[in-house]
């Protein structure tokens, strides 16, 4: 190959090659790494941050910023396992209602959309800058954990809630599979719907966007919205993982879901970026925390080198950028 | 022009330069002499603000040489041409809001003390001294955004003259400047003149010209197509330099027979935001028929761009006037209704209103009509292909695959790709402002001969052009606009360049000593 395909291959397929080599090199240096279980263990830890970051992709694609889907997380988690257990009273009607399993994830994931509406909403019409509006969106959800936790732990959720986080078909875990069934579902929505390339214009140009008929603000509060919702079922895997509802969970997850974008090579000035890299970033995340713990890194280190791993990623990117114009 | 090279400070020889898909300086020259003032005029797009830009070290040239009292010189940055004595204040300002007007003065030159801190007080009083010199009455301390912006404009000016520059480039200086402004101002320039410095200055205002000018440079498409001195020149001279006489390269639009009337604006206002005139747009109406080409001139600032938008329901919590599309009224809240009703816009300013760059040509003209590619509620490349492949062959978009990013396209390419996004819609009634500008001459003619084809199709086009001879080529009729207000509307018979210049300057234009 001619040196300008070769470098053209590698820009495309950059952090796929990364994830091979990091694959490669974590095998020989650890002979528990390469095993069935240990790949499964690494997807069911990754499905987390999957989560998050599927939402994040949209939101960063839309040229915005998502902070409080951390803190989102956690109140879903905590909402989903009140009502399970102790259901909700409504004194001024006299009112007590009883969730069932099913009943408590619906109000979980919707709880988490609507926090991330309330996110789009403070964005489009109260024209909040993304990273402002979510902000103290990361506050109010979090402050809403605790008051609705009152501050320690809810417990002891059944075994049918534990199937979310624990159980496992065919032998994958049921994290894995939610994570699966999402991706594609988020592939497709990427690619192959006008939803997805309306987000893809807002994102890159919004004036031209608005400019050619499309509703900007609507797109925009969707994309919060399903960032919300993820977060919300992320909040029910660490839930019911745990089984028990901290309204701690979730702190500063944003940060590691924002990482995974941007290694996977989206731009957080927006328009610019896919799914499929948000995927290999999540694995990438995955596979250096769960080799550096083999190798017996301390987790101090491990945050030291996850960190130059973000720095090394966009630093390959711009490089390999083309140059702006205008600058 | 010849004269004695003594007194020349700077010179610009055979200067060319291109930008990808337009060639902006085709082998230009300019002297700039010691103590005289050489205005620059030309419509918008004839190369300008690109030759100022060079001589200036923004950017440097392709081809041709600037000389600095006759060494030949290269600047690499707008830094390097400071230090050798040339200033320039661009058009568009470029201060620094929340610093004080001292600050920004001698930003990167601030007098120091001994322990390497800023000197306020120097500071202070060097920049009291160059704002008495302005007569602008502002406390040093103030911050530049809490001024107006004709004193912002001041501001600028203040920091070119405080640099004691040897040549002075001043583009547009006086848009925003009230009439003592621009008075002191003019004082500002005899006394630089008196001291020997060389100046440039770039308008569209005419009268402006008898009170300081010596020499008259005109640029048309990348070209000097006449220079003379000052003192020879009448105002009708001048406008015939301006509108150009080579006709024998003009595009003639095929006549017309006009049918039902299409579109109809009564009364459209757009009212301005904040400071400056209080409406962009002053109850402009007109009437457009099917197959017809109503063009639309004006002076930047004249409204044109604004009369679109508003018409496009991009201003709709603004704007007010009646619309009728065939005959029927009609309330455009947002571009979507516009859109549905059967119009389209393609905006002046491509990158910034209508390309969404980081995207494929495809994606780019598919976007309009995005409901088109769907196969079973999903997009379909196969669909999308075979939706937007007519369009882009029609309009013979120059482009490797539909799959290409529309930033690696030239300008005529991006402007093709617009007219293929629009065409797909099926439009009533196509907006197009500024259709050709900054793309080359064959794509000009490209997009013109498109134009004709449209309206021969039975399409409704207006067209929002600065360039006097795209208008005149173009039209059936021409609309004239002038700050804000329709001045005039001529048939296509009527319209000679020297009416619709008139029709186009302002007012107190008229008033120019000769």
């Amino acid at each position: 190959m001619p040196a300008s395909k070769t470098s053209a291959f590698f820009a495309r397929f950059r952090s796929l090659i990364a994830l091979v080599l990091m694959t490669v090199a974590l095998s020989v240096m650890s002979e528990h790494f390469l095993t069935t279980d240990n790949g499964l263990t690494i997807l069911r830890q990754v499905s987390i941050n999957m989560c998050l970051s599927l939402g994040m992709t949209l939101v960063i694609l839309s040229g915005g910023i998502d902070l409080s889907v951390g803190a989102i997380l956690g109140f879903s988690g905590a909402v989903a396992a009140g009502l399970l257990k102790n259901g909700l009273s409504i004194p001024a009607l006299g009112l007590h209602l009883q969730f069932t399993t099913s009943g408590a994830i619906l109000a979980g994931v919707l709880i988490g959309a609507a926090l991330g509406w309330h996110n789009g909403v403070a964005i489009t019409r109260f024209r909040l800058p993304p990273f402002i509006a979510t902000l103290g969106m990361l506050s109010i959800a979090r402050g809403l954990a605790f008051l609705w936790t009152g501050g320690f732990p809810i417990t002891g959720l059944g075994a049918d809630f534990g199937q979310i986080g624990t159980g496992a078909w065919l032998g994958v875990p049921v994290p894995v599979w939610i994570m699966v069934v999402l991706v594609g579902m988020f592939l497709v929505v990427a690619k192959r719907t006008r939803f997805g390339r309306h987000l893809y214009a807002v994102g890159g140009n919004t004036r031209a966007a608005r400019l050619t008929g499309l509703n900007v603000d609507r797109i925009k509060i969707s994309v919060y919205t399903l960032a919300g919702a993820l977060a919300g079922v992320a909040g029910l895997i660490v839930t019911s993982r745990l089984d028990s509802a901290q309204p701690n969970a979730g702190l500063s997850y944003e940060l590691d879901a924002i990482a995974a974008v941007v290694i996977g090579g989206t731009s957080l000035s927006g328009g610019r970026g896919t799914i499929l890299g948000t995927v290999l970033g999540c694995l990438i995340i995955g596979v250096l925390n769960n080799g550096l713990f083999l190798l017996n890194v301390s987790p101090f280190w491990q945050l030291v080198i996850k960190g130059y791993v973000i720095l090394v990623a966009v630093a390959i990117d711009q490089a390999s950028a083309p140059r702006n114009r205008d600058s | 022009m010849t004269s004695p090279v003594t007194d020349t400070i700077l010179e610009a020889v055979g200067i060319e330069k291109s930008f990808p898909g337009v060639r902006a300086l085709d082998g230009v020259s300019l002297r700039v002499r010691a103590g005289r003032l050489v205005a620059l005029l030309g419509e918008n797009g004839a190369g300008k603000s690109t030759l100022m830009n060079v001589l200036s070290g923004v950017f440097p040239p392709d081809a041709g040489a600037v000389h600095l009292e006759g060494q030949p010189v290269r600047f690499a940055t707008p830094r390097e041409a400071q230090a050798r004595g040339i200033g320039i204040v661009h058009q568009e300002l470029n201060l620094i809001p929340y610093l004080s007007v001292a600050e920004n003065i001698f930003l990167g030159r601030e007098p120091r003390t001994r322990l390497g801190l800023i000197d306020y007080g120097r500071l202070h009083a060097d920049t009291q001294a160059v704002l008495a010199r302005l007569d602008l009455k502002v406390a040093p301390e103030t911050l530049v955004a809490d001024l107006r912006v004709g004193q912002q404009q001041l501001v600028e000016i203040a920091k070119a003259v405080a640099e004691e520059a040897r040549v002075l480039i001043l583009d547009e200086p006086t848009s925003s400047l009230s009439a003592h402004e621009v008075e002191v101002l003019f004082g500002v320039i005899a006394d630089l003149k008196r001291r020997g410095v060389g100046l440039v200055y770039i308008t569209h205002k005419f009268e402006e010209l008898a009170h300081l000018c010596d020499d008259v440079v005109v640029m048309r498409d990348g070209r000097v197509v006449g220079e003379a001195l000052f003192r020879d020149l009448t105002r009708e001279a001048i406008i015939r330099l301006m509108a150009g006489r080579e006709s024998k390269e003009v595009y003639q639009k095929t006549p017309a027979a006009p049918g039902d009337e299409l579109l109809r604006a009564e009364e459209i206002s757009l009212p301005g935001e904040g400071a400056g005139r209080p409406f962009l747009v002053d109850k402009v109406s007109f009437t457009l028929r099917r197959g017809e080409v109503l063009g639309v001139f004006g002076l930047v600032g004249a409204g044109r761009t604004e009369l679109l938008e508003s018409i496009f329901g991009a201003h709709a919590a603004r704007s007010t006037g009646r619309l009728a599309i065939e005959g029927r009224p009609v309330v455009l809240r947002s571009p979507a209704d516009a859109i549905a009703a059967g119009l389209a816009l393609a905006p002046e300013d491509r990158k910034r209103d209508g390309l969404v760059l980081p995207m494929s040509v495809a994606a780019n003209a598919s976007l309009a009509c995005l409901h088109r590619t769907l196969r079973a509620g999903f997009v379909s490349d196969a669909r999308e292909a075979a939706v937007v492949t007519p369009y882009v062959e029609r309009f013979r978009v120059k482009t490797p695959s539909l799959a290409q990013l529309i930033v690696n396209l030239s300008g005529g390419n991006q402007q093709k790709v617009i007219l293929a996004k629009w065409l797909a819609t099926a439009p009533k009634v196509l907006l197009l402002d500024e259709p050709t500008r900054g793309i080359d001459v064959n794509a000009k003619r490209e997009i013109y001969s498109f134009i004709d084809d449209l309206a021969q199709r039975g399409l409704g086009l207006i067209v929002v052009s600065s360039e006097l001879p795209e208008v005149l080529a173009l039209a059936d009729r021409v609309m004239v606009m002038c700050e804000g207000r329709k001045t005039a509307e001529f048939s296509r018979a009527e319209a000679t360049p020297e009416r619709v210049l008139h029709a186009a300057l302002p007012d107190r234009a008229a008033a120019i000593a000769c």
